[in-house]
């Protein structure tokens, strides 16, 4: 058990430290580097930079030192917190990105329960009623969910606000609370305006999740031991639940783990779309205007957060299905 | 094949004919034996068929030149094709007449059913070279020239706000969306085969580092790291390099899930017999994995592509859309969505939405076929 989690750790560790090295690559990718940019930008503003302001700023950041070098003293400054800062809001990159992340973070994870709450009932249903209507059905609906792309079920979804119901889809709050601080009525608003993205969101990992549910379900029906407690007069629900649903669970809590990555690129793009204030506009504005240590910051984040996620649910499996820790995974 | 005892009683000669074709019938038969059942699979391969007829002969189909754009005839509903006139099969459009509305100033278009434009096969249009090596100035459809008057137009899906030709320009995205993905695919094939071969043939430690890359890669989000990777392009990059750059960075998306494919099916024949006895014949490892091992189920690696490729296709799709892929004046369905992008286009203008129904039709038929492929790759099991 304990050989298994560390070996997890372990993982999730290599995998944030490729992120922070990709990150770091992006970063560097523009020609020129930070300074001189930064120096740019300062003359548009029409402020010039003194020639020994512009040393210490390159000393700051290692600018004249092998690549490692710098790569450590920007992760010297992550680690204690400061992410750089934006040329393109003129601020530092925390206070850009702040509840930007939250708000990331809470859609994730609301669409992730979306995703429980629909597909394993579906998935049960359609296992036990295999080849019904409703099999059917959720099978051919599961299939277009896979399909579209989220960006245009976003579209899509706009489309139809508009035209049937007139009203516009877009933001997570009304415009009386962007600004307004936390409270129990803010909270309300940005449940209502989550729904839509959590539905675009949630379409795909639902399709494949009622899929994985169903056909394991479906193996796990025709074993003895279904039959026994049949014969031995358990009720046909109770049964089903009890025993065969649980071991047909385990694949999937392995797949949330397989879903996140997709869920939080999926969030960049339908954000863009919908106009959420998640970072995921911030992102794509920031690689344009290429304003690299924004950008930068919120791939690190980002990614970041999606491998503690990943181990997360790694954690989870352990807890649900105590056979993982001898196999490993494969 | 299982067969009800009934049947068998009945007719044991029948069976048995049918039993004898089936145990002399080649693995390539058989499988398109069992592709054949899979009736939804067949319609798809048909689609996905039609779809890439369309790539090689765009220009032949277009019914005008995809980047020519006129500025007043900017964002004009489609005209569609009347087959009849009256009770006589005369195949026309529709004329269409614009003019500013002076009070909301927006461009207004009038359809006036009077002036008919004749349509015909095989009319003249632009000049271009037929699968790039016959100039000619034919087309599949157009204007037909003994009524035209030059101020006619003819435009079947609606113009972009440029005025160019919406059907012409989606034919030749859908050219190079499909194009992409197929380059794309064929990239991260080599890169799954080559790394899940070695992955699943020596095992070991080398395995477990190919598995570890495998893992980590799939656990970072990858579309904002190859949004990163895609804005850094210089602006001065040629069309030609921005789309290499594009489908290398395609390619990365679905490798993992070739190479395991690849692995998995590399770990369970590692100790067949008839891998052994090519070993102990002395044939060298290369010749092992290419000669005997990698065909015995190209079958399996055509069903996981074809299950890949509409990955490909979103990727490029949604980094387009973005506006950090393909760009203008490169034309794919990508760039096409980009005036779909925001609320008032998508009320007023709906017709710049009609290139996401290619793209749902294809990624759908490709799913769909690979999914039958997958099912037909493996004809022995029952």
């Amino acid at each position: 058990m304990l050989g298994y989690l560390i070996r997890r750790l372990f993982y999730a560790v290599l995998a944030i430290w490729a992120v922070t090295m990709i990150s770091f690559f992006i970063i560097n990718l523009p020609p020129g580097d930070y300074v001189t940019s930064y120096v740019a930008q300062l003359a548009i503003q029409g402020s010039i930079m003194q020639f020994e302001e512009i040393e210490n700023l390159r000393e700051f950041y290692g600018l004249n030192q092998p690549m490692y070098v710098q790569y450590l003293k920007w992760m010297n400054q992550i680690v204690h917190g400061n992410l750089g800062f934006s040329f393109e809001f003129g601020l530092p990159v925390n206070d850009v990105i702040g509840e930007r992340l939250i708000l990331t973070m809470i859609l994730a994870l609301a669409t992730i329960t979306f995703i429980w709450l629909m597909a394993i009932p579906i998935g049960i249903l359609s296992a036990v009623r295999q080849y019904s209507i409703w099999d059917h059905t959720f099978t051919f609906f599961g299939f277009v969910g896979l399909a579209v792309p989220d960006f245009m079920l976003a579209l899509v979804m706009m489309y139809l606000g508009f035209v049937l119901f007139h009203f516009s889809v877009g933001g997570l709050f009304s415009p009386e609370y962007v600004t307004a601080s936390w409270s129990m009525g803010r909270v309300i608003d940005l449940a209502q305006h989550m729904i839509i993205p959590i539905l675009i969101l949630g379409t795909a990992g639902t399709a494949s999740l009622i899929r994985i549910t169903r056909a394991n379900l479906l193996d796990e029906l025709r074993k003895p031991y279904v039959v026994t407690a049949r014969a031995k007069g358990l009720s046909e629900w109770r049964l089903i639940l009890k025993y065969p649903v649980r071991m047909a669970l385990n694949p999937a809590i392995s797949l949330t783990a397989y879903i996140l990555p997709f869920l939080v690129s999926g969030s960049i793009v339908v954000s863009v779309v919908l106009g959420l204030p998640t970072v995921g506009p911030i992102l794509l504005k920031s690689l344009v205007a290429q304003d690299m240590f924004l950008a930068g910051s919120i791939i690190l984040l980002i990614g970041s957060m999606t491998v503690v996620g990943t181990f997360l649910s790694d954690l989870l499996l352990v807890w649900a299905d105590p056979r993982v820790k001898f196999e490993g995974r494969e | 094949m299982e067969s009800n005892p009934v049947e068998q009683e009945l007719a044991p000669e029948i069976e048995d004919i049918v039993e004898e074709r089936i145990s002399v019938a080649s693995q390539r038969q058989l499988i398109w034996w069992r592709f054949r059942k899979h009736r939804v699979a067949v319609v798809a391969t048909v689609i996905i068929l039609l779809f890439y007829t369309t790539v090689l002969f765009a220009d032949f189909l277009a019914t005008s030149n995809p980047a020519d754009s006129e500025a007043f005839r900017g964002l004009m509903p489609p005209q569609p094709v009347s087959l009849f006139d009256g009770w006589k099969p005369s195949p026309h459009v529709c004329a269409v007449s614009g003019a500013r509305n002076l009070v909301t100033f927006q461009k207004e278009y009038v359809r006036d059913c009077d002036e008919k434009i004749q349509v015909r096969f095989f009319a003249r249009g632009y000049d271009y070279k037929f699968l790039g090596i016959i100039p000619t100035d034919r087309h599949l459809i157009g204007m037909s020239d003994d009524t035209l008057r030059p101020e006619d137009y003819m435009y079947l899906l609606g113009t972009d706000k440029q005025g160019r030709d919406m059907y012409s320009r989606l034919l030749f995205g859908t050219r190079i969306s499909l194009l992409i993905g197929l380059f794309g695919v064929v990239l991260s094939l080599v890169l799954g085969i080559v790394l899940g071969a070695i992955s699943g043939f020596y095992g070991g430690l080398i395995d477990n580092v190919i598995q570890r890359i495998v893992e980590i890669t799939r656990s970072i989000p990858s579309i904002p790291l190859y949004m990163g990777i895609a804005a850094a392009f210089p602006s001065d990059w040629s069309i030609l390099k921005i789309y290499f750059a594009i489908t290398i960075i395609i390619s990365l998306f679905a490798w993992t899930d070739l190479a395991r494919v690849v692995r998995g099916r590399f770990l369970t024949m590692r100790d067949e017999d008839f891998v052994t006895a090519a070993m102990l014949s002395g044939a060298n490892q290369r010749r092992v994995i290419f000669r005997h091992m990698l065909p015995s189920f190209y079958s399996h690696i055509i069903a996981a592509a074809t299950l890949a490729l509409p990955l490909m296709i979103i990727a490029e799709t949604t980094l387009s859309f973005l506006g950090l892929g393909m760009r203008p004046p490169a034309i794919s369905w990508g760039t096409l969505l980009q005036d779909a992008q925001n609320i008032q286009t998508i009320a007023l203008t709906p017709w710049l939405m009609i290139p996401a129904l290619p793209v749902i039709l294809v990624i759908l038929a490709l799913n769909f076929m690979g999914d039958g492929l997958r099912d037909a790759a493996d004809p022995y099991s029952n």
